[in-house]
């Protein structure tokens, strides 16, 4: 650059200077995450294949025509959680890779922005993830096209995909800038996911059954939602500092 | 007025130091080149000027506002060029910079005037993994002035540019008066010739010291050269 002469400057029209809400900036921040994985295809996609393939490795290592109660629910919760966490281990990829971070850093925006944005995106992940694994399973392992008393599983996964996304994003912020990402990403995901595999295993239980299905006992909706609510604010509170040098 | 001002700065990465007892001062609208061998601290300094490092002793005052304490405040003045252009490889030029534009309260207008000002207008909607490295340094440019700073943070902004893309980004890049009054830069530089032509006050780092700090009308080429033996 030879700046000895005063250069002219590059046309004006600028005005910055208002810094964005919070929700422009989430909405801005969602809209860069969606068109990320449209383009690149690396979450999605590998979560609903993982979820399908172990379906069917159950389906043919449990030997039997369908599965029901405790242990369709077992298998239900703890795949879909295995196929979140590869989610979660690319949620915070792109913006380490690429500068995203600091470009965001460097924004004069609320940090807790991008919290909000990483919820949404990985809800949005687990909610395309479960429009694939959930009637693969049913196909698979219960021996229908759609499993009985559907309304009840859908809250009950909605309730479950709430915390999933508030930890798993947590989790990821804490990981990525480690060299070990990939392994202490699920490690410090799995134990926090237990409660929530307890509570949905739990809830989705009565509705897994062939003849009669249930309604989800509200004691174990009611846990699901505690502990969303409990780690929806430790991690609102502890985000900003995970994001700080 | 002081558009910086830096007092005892350190800063290090476990145990090893990567700037110490660094003090300067630097006017609004002034421009401040920093000298250094690979590893001397320069782009370390350029971060901490930037908010996105935390000083571990001294003060800093970047445009009147205390660091780290009131980065809020500064943010939205200060643009920075890095050596990592801070940009989406899957999204498009454009779509890189309605986000930016977003962040930073901009309007679309602005975005499509830098695409021209850059004369990236005809790659615009072509994802940045099919651009050249020329042309992502185009981009990132226009990033960096987005929301036409204050302070500018330059860590080597010609890298990657051609002659002629040298040419189109110095309007962006220049010193002097804007919109939203003085401009003052700090630009990271391995050129004694351009740098010392654009350097109101040079800083030279070594092994992340202060070599040499002076105004840049009384510093020879062979002083810089010096810091690089």
């Amino acid at each position: 650059m030879s700046g000895v002469h005063a250069p002219p400057r590059a046309p004006q029209t600028v005005r910055p200077a208002r810094p964005p809400r919070l929700w422009p900036t989430v909405r801005a921040l969602l809209r860069k995450e969606l068109l990320v994985e449209l383009r690149t295809l690396e979450s999605v996609p590998g979560m609903s294949l993982f979820a399908v393939a172990t379906f069917v490795l159950f389906h043919f290592a449990l030997n039997r025509s369908s599965v029901e109660g405790d242990l369709a629910a077992g298998i239900l919760w703890v795949t879909l959680l295995f196929a979140a966490i590869l989610g979660v281990n690319r949620l915070f990829v792109a913006d380490a890779e690429q500068g995203g971070f600091d470009g965001f850093l460097l924004a004069p925006v609320d940090r807790s922005a991008m919290f909000v944005s990483k919820v949404l995106t990985l809800l949005a992940f687990l909610v395309v993830l479960e429009l694939v694994a959930v009637p693969a399973f049913a196909l698979l392992l219960l021996g229908s096209p759609l499993p009985p008393a559907l309304p009840g599983l859908l809250a009950t996964l909605a309730l479950g995909d709430v915390g999933v996304a508030v930890i798993g994003t947590l989790v990821a912020a804490m990981a990525v800038r480690t060299r070990a990402r990939d392994l202490l990403g699920p490690l410090l995901a799995l134990p926090l996911f237990v409660p929530i595999v307890i509570g949905g295993a739990r809830a989705t239980s009565p509705l897994l059954v062939a003849v009669h299905p249930g309604t989800p006992a509200i004691r174990w909706l009611l846990t699901l939602g505690l502990y969303d609510l409990l780690f929806g604010l430790i991690a609102y509170a502890l985000f900003d500092f995970l994001l700080e040098d | 007025m002081a558009a910086l001002e830096v007092e005892g700065l350190a800063r290090h990465y476990g145990e090893r130091e990567a700037l110490a007892d660094v003090s300067l001062s630097l006017d609004a609208g002034q421009t401040l080149v920093v000298f250094g061998a690979n590893g001397a601290g320069k782009t370390t300094l350029l971060r901490v000027l930037a908010s996105l490092l935390r000083p571990h002793a001294g003060s800093v005052r970047v445009l009147g506002s205390s660091l780290p304490g009131e980065a809020w405040a500064v943010r939205a003045r200060v643009g920075l060029l890095g050596h990592e252009p801070l940009l989406y490889r899957e999204l498009t030029a454009r779509e890189n910079l309605r986000f930016y534009a977003r962040l930073y309260g901009v309007e679309d207008e602005r975005v499509h005037e830098l695409l021209e000002s850059v004369a990236m207008h005809a790659r615009a909607n072509e994802p940045l993994r099919t651009l050249s490295r020329g042309m992502v340094q185009r981009v990132a440019v226009a990033r960096a002035v987005l929301h036409d700073p204050e302070l500018l943070l330059l860590d080597e902004p010609n890298a990657n540019l051609d002659p002629a893309a040298i040419e189109l980004v110095v309007p962006l890049l220049g010193a002097g008066p804007g919109p939203n009054g003085l401009r003052t830069r700090v630009i990271c530089s391995h050129d004694p010739i351009r740098g010392l032509a654009e350097a109101d006050v040079v800083l030279g780092l070594r092994a992340g010291r202060p070599a040499l700090l002076r105004a840049g009308a009384e510093v020879d080429p062979d002083e810089i050269a010096e810091l690089y033996r």
